[in-house]
């Protein structure tokens, strides 16, 4: 095996790795701060996706483009439905609140099922299929695009959650829901806005993945499982930690993919959730509860 | 039990006994199914209902069922009889895998549910690479239409998968209802409740909860081999899918977890709905892919939202039926 | 004889020691109390003799048995009940059904385990609302249910966390009541963790002080509530008493 197909297909799992990343930073922020197991997580990113190709199929706009419009509206719709639905469920059993997500999961793929049929769809942008050589390195155009965006928005997630006091704020509900209620703090509203950006996250995602891969309504499930295993193994309550276990399952699934078999690419990412589960739950950077 | 639950019961039972006299091919179908469901989703709600471990992998019991008893009969002629007792065992195993791995590390709740999910996918994705059990094409048994009855090796007229998927759920409802009053039944719930308080009352929390996983499992891979035996063809994509372990949650969910007749009602309610729709749609003309789920969806969101304790509860105390209402 | 035997038990979280080195022992039919400052490492201990933590240094021997290490189900088989600070009631199940899983631990089936349940709650005053969901009792009466579910494993030797805090005096009264008889009639140990000191004088014939996860303190009541070290940890160096 050429060490250049290796490093190539390296590099492109660590690239789609860090859209990965910024899918969980999404779930990693919903879980992390309003404790609510977003199962229809994957089923959002997947609208997002045909959101994207519904905008550049009709107007000719750049999923990069499409991504800021597309993430405010699932910012407003994600504040939605954590307000309408998910908050007063807050002191509901937690097997009750999953179920009321997974009702929502299975709405929203139907829902794509029936809107736009089960055959593929995607979005080809000129620079699709160019790449820039380094020597034998061959760098994916809209592959670096897409990681590129995805770091941007990380690192003004991350900006927003260090700097500003509305993200000071979510993360004190985030750490104490009692203790921030008493200092007046009004948690629900800032469930709902963490909600939002989590949502707006997966949106951006979304309009990058679906540069890499097509959509099919089926995907949202696998994207949901993936989300999470992605911040476990990178460590709940840590930001940086979804980043790096993204780039962990891209890289372990690219590189399985290569090695064993394309279909036992799945496989990997679960061995390893697996394992994490049993010898490090807290994840590569969690701290533990 | 008091008069009018008596009365019921008795008319539900005559029903159900002599369905096959008076009802049509579709009718004997769709209670089957019915059946079908109100069984597994009593086995899942062994493990949820009774002991509060949330699983959401399911399908890996139904599918190893399927899969190890038709297996058996495909490449050595070995009956469903015999093969039963191979499926239990390699469930029941994967099962004590699940849970062993689970309760010793203290994963729970949502992490609990997680890893199931994982486990079903795992395993789905490796049965599509066991040629020997047909990969991704498929597995398929001869199928013969008899008029008479062959038990031993489940070939024979709808009839006669009625009357075993009725016995079946006959068997677990009468299982569960003697689980449910027995030390098992109340220390599971004890589990379920609190599992701290439970543990310094003398419950040896991680044994019993082992035993709910396996004895969930055991029960949910006779669902699979009736599965194998009725629709004669497997494959993993369908069989493992998480749509089908969300499939058997719906009915318990929708009826009433941790309740006996939950399960039934709610796979009932269900079937019988789906069903309704389907017709209406085609009626109407709008056949798509995932109408149908969708509906599943929004009648899910409906009873999460506003009975949470499914429909069960809710309707016994309105016929006055039961003591503790939604508790028998 | 001393039915319970606590010797230099330790225990530490992260670098923080909150037991040190406590020694103490409960004789067999005695009422103590383990009081002390919040922090002071009470239910620590607790938690160590029921099974809940592992002591990182120490022993507890209860009726010549070391019980150090076990856990919390083989603590309750050989014979320790325990309550817990902040209640834990089965709240989907009934009163009734609380205390049978509570008498299963010495029950040959579920037939025995309700008659030795009903006679509990006929005991402690509730066998009235036996069939209520645990979720709808009062404070006072689920302070009693946790109770009962505890005696009805059986135990020789009750562990009672702060089992009096928010009842009325005359509540508590009541419950000061129960425990002198059933120490006095069924010859039950009782350790206790306590602040109402209304209980505690009322109750414990010998009083264990806590302050820092050390014990300063352990002698009767009266003389222990003069203890210059005593008053010191609960009001401070500073003050005038």
């Amino acid at each position: 095996m050429p060490v250049e197909l290796v490093v190539n297909v390296a590099l492109a799992g660590t690239l789609t790795g860090l859209v990965y990343g910024l899918m969980a930073l999404g779930l990693s922020v919903i879980f992390g701060v309003v404790r609510v197991v977003n199962f229809a997580h994957g089923e959002m990113m997947t609208i997002a996706m045909y959101a994207a190709v519904l905008l550049f199929a009709h107007w000719n706009i750049d999923p990069f483009v499409a991504a800021l419009p597309i993430a405010a509206v699932f910012f407003v719709l994600g504040y939605a439905l954590q307000t309408g639905l998910i908050n007063p469920f807050i002191t509901r059993p937690e097997h009750s609140q999953f179920m009321l997500l997974v009702a929502v999961a299975i709405i929203m793929v139907n829902g794509l099922l029936v809107g736009f049929g089960p055959d593929a769809r995607s979005v080809q942008v000129e620079y699709q299929l160019e790449s820039w050589a380094l020597g034998p390195i061959l760098f994916d155009k809209a592959r670096l695009y897409a990681a590129a965006m995805a770091l941007l928005a990380s690192a003004a997630l991350f900006a927003f959650f260090r700097f500003t006091l509305a993200g000071k704020a979510i993360r004190a509900c985030a750490d104490n829901y009692l203790g921030a209620r008493v200092v007046g703090l009004n948690v629900h509203r800032y469930y709902a806005l963490t909600f939002g950006l989590g949502s707006a996250c997966v949106a951006i995602a979304g309009c990058m993945m679906v540069v890499l891969v097509d959509v099919t309504p089926v995907l949202g499930p696998g994207f949901t499982l993936l989300a999470f295993v992605i911040v476990i193994v990178g460590g709940l309550g840590s930001m940086p930690g979804a980043l790096l276990g993204g780039v962990l399952i891209g890289l372990s699934e690219a590189m399985a993919g290569l090695f064993i078999q394309p279909s036992a690419k799945s496989m990997v990412s679960f061995a390893l959730l697996i394992l994490v589960l049993l010898f490090r739950p807290q994840g590569l950077l969690g701290r533990r509860a | 039990m008091n008069r009018r639950s008596l009365v019921l019961a008795a008319l539900l039972a005559a029903g159900l006994l002599l369905l096959p006299a008076f009802a049509g091919p579709y009718l004997l179908s769709v209670v089957t199914l019915i059946l079908f469901f109100a069984y597994a989703g009593q086995a899942w709600n062994v493990m949820m209902g009774f002991a509060g471990q949330l699983s959401l992998g399911h399908s890996l019991y139904v599918g190893i069922g399927a899969y190890v008893s038709a297996g058996l009969f495909f490449h050595y002629g070995i009956g469903p009889w015999a093969g039963i007792w191979a499926s239990m065992l390699a469930c029941v195993a994967a099962g004590a895998v699940i849970g062993f791995l689970a309760f010793r590390f203290g994963i729970s709740g949502v992490y609990f549910a997680l890893l199931t999910i994982a486990f079903a996918e795992f395993t789905r994705i490796g049965f599509d690479h066991i040629n020997a059990l047909g990969g991704p094409g498929g597995l398929f048994i001869k199928v013969s239409q008899r008029e008479t009855w062959d038990l031993l090796n489940l070939r024979g007229p709808p009839a006669m998968f009625y009357y075993v998927m009725l016995a079946l759920a006959v068997g677990a409802f009468a299982l569960c209802t003697w689980l449910l009053r027995s030390r098992a039944g109340y220390y599971w719930q004890a589990i379920r409740e609190n599992e701290e308080a439970a543990q310094a009352l003398g419950i040896n929390t991680f044994r019993w909860k082992m035993l709910a996983v396996m004895l969930s499992a055991a029960m949910t891979s006779l669902a699979g081999v009736f599965f194998a035996f009725y629709y004669n063809n497997l494959f993993p994509e369908q069989i493992f899918n998480i749509s089908r372990s969300i499939e058997i949650i719906l009915g318990p969910v929708i009826g009433g977890v941790g309740t006996l007749f939950g399960p039934i009602l709610g796979a009932a309610v269900l079937t019988v709905l789906a069903d309704s729709i389907t017709e209406l749609l085609a009626a109407l003309g709008w056949e798509f892919p995932g109408v149908k789920q969708v509906f599943y969806g929004c009648v899910l969101l409906v009873v999460v939202m506003f009975l949470p304790h499914g429909i069960w509860p809710a309707l016994a105390r309105r016929l006055g039926l039961g003591r503790t209402a939604g508790k028998d | 004889m001393d039915l319970l035997q606590v010797t230099a038990l330790s225990k530490s979280f992260r670098g923080v020691r909150a037991v040190t080195s406590a020694s103490f022992s409960v004789e067999q039919g005695a009422i103590v109390a383990l009081i002390g400052p919040n922090g002071a490492g009470k239910t620590t201990i607790f938690n160590m003799l029921a099974g809940v933590l592992t002591p990182d240094a120490g022993q507890i021997h209860y009726a010549g048995q070391a019980i150090h290490g076990l856990r919390p189900d083989q603590v309750c088989a050989a014979g320790i009940g325990r309550t817990f600070q902040i209640v834990k009631p089965f709240a989907g199940l009934s009163v009734l059904d609380n205390v049978i899983v509570g008498a299963l631990a010495r029950s040959a089936g579920v037939g025995e385990a309700r008659r030795h349940a009903l006679r509990v709650l006929e005991r402690i005053g509730l066998e009235a609302r036996r069939d209520m969901p645990a979720a709808a009792l009062t404070l006072p009466d689920r302070k009693r249910l946790e109770v009962a579910r505890a005696l009805a494993t059986r135990p020789r030797l009750l562990l009672l966390d702060e089992v009096m805090a928010g009842l009325r005096p005359t509540e508590t009264d009541q419950m000061v009541a129960f425990f002198r008889d059933l120490n006095r009639s069924d010859g039950l140990t009782i350790l206790l963790i306590e602040h109402v000191m209304r209980a505690v004088m009322a109750l414990a014939q010998r009083v264990v002080v806590l302050h820092h996860g050390e014990i300063i303190a352990n002698g009767a009541p009266e003389d222990v509530v003069r203890d210059p070290a005593v008053l010191e940890s609960y009001l401070g160096e500073d003050a005038e008493v």
